[in-house]
């Protein structure tokens, strides 16, 4: 400890300090540096180029927090992807107003390949959702492919009535003034689950928004609120410790760790079919070869067994190799803007 | 019980588990130190290194980096008035008032042991009371934790150390501040001024950094331009015997109050400082002193917050559900691991529960050594003349602010918040209870008509709810206790500032 009883010492110890920090934000900035603007090139320029492409680090940016689910997944893929592709992948989480903060970088992005976005199905909901979105998902994006399509569930409290999806629907329509609908958020998977949910069965009930699923689980299981409907992703420790009841999985197939569990066509709602789907996007105007070196190796990531494996913990699935695509991507896109856009407007949620 | 006790010490004492421990509290101080870079940013950015190591010391490791940076959160807050976090903040108001009077080191000294006593206690308390704990704290409903919201910002009006009156300004003036964002029940943007920076609502470290360090730094500045150092005179490095027969009941009391509120989900550890200090200022028989450098308010603080930091575990442990975005953080790393969060954790992965509840108190112990030397150095950048110090805070200030989200609007809501401190200063008015209210403002807002959207619109579950109905009775003791003509003489004499 010699060195603090000097001058130099001090000094020495503000240079450590800021080595720390440098340090600990060139980790930071190594994920990515500022998103948008590629110092002043119009990014069409050089990065136009597919022939050379990639030849510096791509930045993914996850809408949402670091752990959570989109971000599990992105991870996932990234490193075989980053090994097809001979460059660094780095993740930056840039979260905000539902994805849409995260959407608007990458749309003002440099269209050069080096910024990508991962998105989920709440790219198909920001229209419905967001007044003055200041980007168009389907304009100002070139999308490369589908990722996964993770399935939900619908659970209840554990000493809730209803034993059977059958009889969840009966009681809710019986007790719609009393029953409690607990969700993630406005523009949530959940939120979006649950008003297709009321749509089908075609009642109302009350909706309880949480500020993520952490604390809408935590009333859950303390019986604070009664059902839910959400990802496989959140609920399925839940449910195998029955700590939760769960009625159905809203995918066609059933879900590999939750055997057991009936789809919702099995159980008698088949209208009820709805997954959190991810797609990869780059800025509109990115050059063709470009596009297409990302998609095939998305399409390679998607094989690979490590990935299959990891999503299968997680109870979900890559996409088949066909869906891994810009036009399968586009169409979903199209298609899922035009249903949610009903769906919202019927359930009369406001535009923010 | 032993038995599982000895599972846990043993995984804990394997020499990768130890080392990796080390290098988490060692990060997690580091970035404790560092204003606005905390344990959040930091364990997303390690998240994808941790993919690579065997589940046990990866979990150890971000553990680590999370109570360690409660320990180094202290050390700006009571250096340069920088807090990092809403906890740092209640330690500023007295620790960084013991550093102007030359007695930083007992200040860091008393954060020091008592978060290490705090972290001893809350440890066993996880390791025995654990699910009983967690199952009661689900009884916990939103009209709970309004009651329980309302009692804590009741009685923090202790915060103030000059006119209530302005406290209580300051506290709603922090409450709608912690208006600004999207309505969580209908996504309304309220206040954002069409920033759509601005729909997440101010982020604390923002706020923090600019009414209490940026702000002080205005003050400086305005008359001490021509001050070679910080501090002309160091006095002690480590406690006195009076400071120590001083700190014991606030580091106990202190311990109990936050490990039980770290066990709430629903946000019980943001209020386990700032309930710990009111509690010793209106047990204190010179509660004067507070506000002016009294270790006890630097104590107690430090000691809830270490507790609740670690109580927080519990209900992410034994039930997989997550009480903040840390916790969120580490259901990741479970997921990541291939470990599915839930309450099987603790029959199916014996090993990695009990050897993480170990580790963490040898993250304590290691933390407690590693800190204490480290008291002099810190106490010898004081020394630094401030002319070179400020411009240095400065830089660390936007540094971390600007690594939470690698947004700028974060870093121009510092300087904002900075003029906007400056002004309250020039107007007699403290930023502690405006950030109280900043926090507890919107769990108030939410849980309130949460409670009311369950029930349907009906009052009277504030009422007929047993535990929130004497969470509310004890918050009219308080308000009664405050008010009451008799009393208020007596109040007046306390809370005046006298200087």
């Amino acid at each position: 400890m010699s060195i603090i009883n000097t001058r130099a010492g001090t000094v020495r110890l503000l240079a450590a300090l800021a080595a720390v920090s440098l340090t600990v934000v060139a980790c930071g900035e190594g994920d990515g540096g500022p998103v948008t603007g590629n110092g002043g090139g119009d990014g069409g320029g050089d990065g136009g180029d597919a022939s050379n492409y990639p030849d510096q680090n791509i930045t993914v940016v996850v809408p949402f927090s670091a752990g959570g689910p989109t971000d599990t997944v992105t991870r996932l893929i990234a490193e075989p992807m980053s090994e097809e592709l001979g460059q660094q992948i780095v993740v930056q989480n840039v979260e905000g107003a539902g994805g849409t903060v995260a959407s608007g970088e990458v749309a003002n992005a440099s269209a050069d390949g080096y910024t990508v976005l991962m998105h989920h199905i709440g790219m198909s909901t920001a229209p419905a959702l967001y007044q003055d979105l200041g980007f168009d998902p389907l304009e100002d994006f070139e999308m490369i492919g589908l990722v996964t399509e993770v399935p939900m569930t619908i659970v209840a409290r554990s000493d809730f009535e209803p034993e059977t999806l059958e009889d969840l629907i009966d009681y809710v329509t019986e007790n719609a003034d009393t029953v409690t609908l607990a969700n993630a958020g406005i523009g949530a998977a959940s939120h979006l689950c649950g008003l297709l949910f009321q749509d089908a069965i075609g009642v109302t009930v009350q909706e309880v928004p949480y500020e993520g699923t952490g604390p809408a689980l935590t009333d859950l299981v303390g019986g604070q609120v009664d059902f839910m409907c959400d990802q496989t992703t959140n609920t399925s420790g839940q449910i195998a410790a029955g700590e939760v009841k769960a009625y159905a999985v809203t995918t066609p197939e059933r879900v590999e760790s939750l055997p057991d569990l009936p789809t919702t066509e099995e159980a008698g709602l088949p209208d009820l079919q709805v997954g959190v789907w991810h797609g990869l996007y780059v800025p509109a105007g990115t050059p063709e070869g470009i596009v297409t070196r990302l998609s095939d190796a998305l399409k390679v990531a998607l094989a690979d067994q490590g990935v299959i494996d990891q999503m299968a913990e997680l109870g979900t699935a890559p996409v088949p190799e066909e869906d891994a695509t810009p036009d399968a991507h586009r169409a979903r896109l199209e298609e899922q803007i035009e249903t949610w856009g009903q769906i919202i407007a019927d359930a009369g949620v406001e535009q923010s | 019980m032993l038995d599982n006790l000895a599972l846990g010490l043993e995984t804990a004492f394997q020499l990768e588990n130890v080392l990796y421990c080390l290098l988490g509290v060692v990060l997690g101080t580091a970035v404790g130190v560092l204003p606005g870079i905390g344990p959040t940013a930091t364990i997303a950015m390690l998240l994808p290194i941790t993919f690579s190591l065997e589940p046990i010391p990866a979990l150890i490791m971000l553990a680590g980096i999370y109570y360690g940076a409660q320990y180094g959160g202290s050390t700006t807050a009571i250096l340069i008035n920088l807090p990092g976090e809403s906890s740092a903040a209640v330690t500023a108001i007295d620790g960084h008032e013991m550093a102007r009077q030359g007695r930083a080191g007992p200040a860091l000294a008393a954060a020091a042991l008592g978060s290490f006593f705090a972290g001893t206690v809350a440890t066993v308390v996880l390791a025995v009371f654990a699910p009983p704990l967690a199952r009661a704290a689900l009884e916990f409903g939103s009209a709970e934790y309004f009651s329980l919201v309302v009692l804590g910002l009741i009685a923090s009006i202790a915060l103030a150390r000059g006119s209530a009156l302005k406290a209580l300004a300051m506290i709603a003036l922090g409450v709608l501040l912690g208006t600004v964002g999207q309505d969580i029940y209908t996504g309304t943007p309220r206040f954002t001024l069409g920033a759509r920076e601005l729909f997440g609502g101010l982020d604390f470290v923002s706020v923090a950094v600019g009414v209490f360090g940026v702000a002080e730094i205005l003050r400086n500045l305005e008359n001490e331009t021509t001050r070679s150092a910080f501090v002309e005179r160091v006095k002690n490095l480590w406690p006195s015997r009076d400071d120590f027969r001083r700190i014991v009941g606030p580091v106990v009391r202190g311990t109990g109050l936050g490990s039980l509120l770290g066990v709430l989900p629903g946000g019980g550890h943001v209020l386990a400082s700032f309930a710990s200090y009111s509690v010793e200022k209106r047990l204190s028989s010179t509660p004067e002193r507070f506000g002016h450098g009294a270790i006890e308010g630097v104590a107690a603080p430090e000691s809830a917050n270490n507790a609740a930091a670690q109580t927080s575990f519990i209900p992410l442990l034994t039930l997989g559900l997550p009480a903040h975005p840390v916790m969120a953080l580490m259901i990741g790393a479970f997921i990541v691991q291939g470990i599915t969060p839930g309450p099987n954790v603790i029959n199916e992965q014996p090993a990695l529960f009990w050897g993480l509840i170990a580790s963490m108190w040898i993250g304590n112990l290691l933390l407690v050594l590693l800190n204490l030397p480290l008291i002099g150095l810190w106490v010898r950048m004081l020394a630094i003349p401030y002319q070179w110090l400020f411009p240095a805070i400065v830089v660390f200030a936007a540094i971390g602010t600007y690594s939470l989200s690698f947004n700028s609007f974060d870093v121009y809501a510092v300087a904002v918040f900075g003029v906007l401190g400056y002004a309250l200063i020039k107007c007699g008015c403290e930023p502690a209870p405006l950030l109280l209210g900043f926090v507890l403002g919107p769990l108030l807002e939410e849980h309130l008509r949460r409670a009311l959207i369950i029930s349907r619109g009906d009052a009277s579950v504030f009422f007929t709810r047993p535990i929130s109905a004497v969470l509310l009775a004890l918050a009219v003791g308080a308000l009664v206790v405050s008010v009451l003509p008799a009393i208020r003489r007596k109040r007046e004499e306390v809370f005046v500032d006298d200087d």
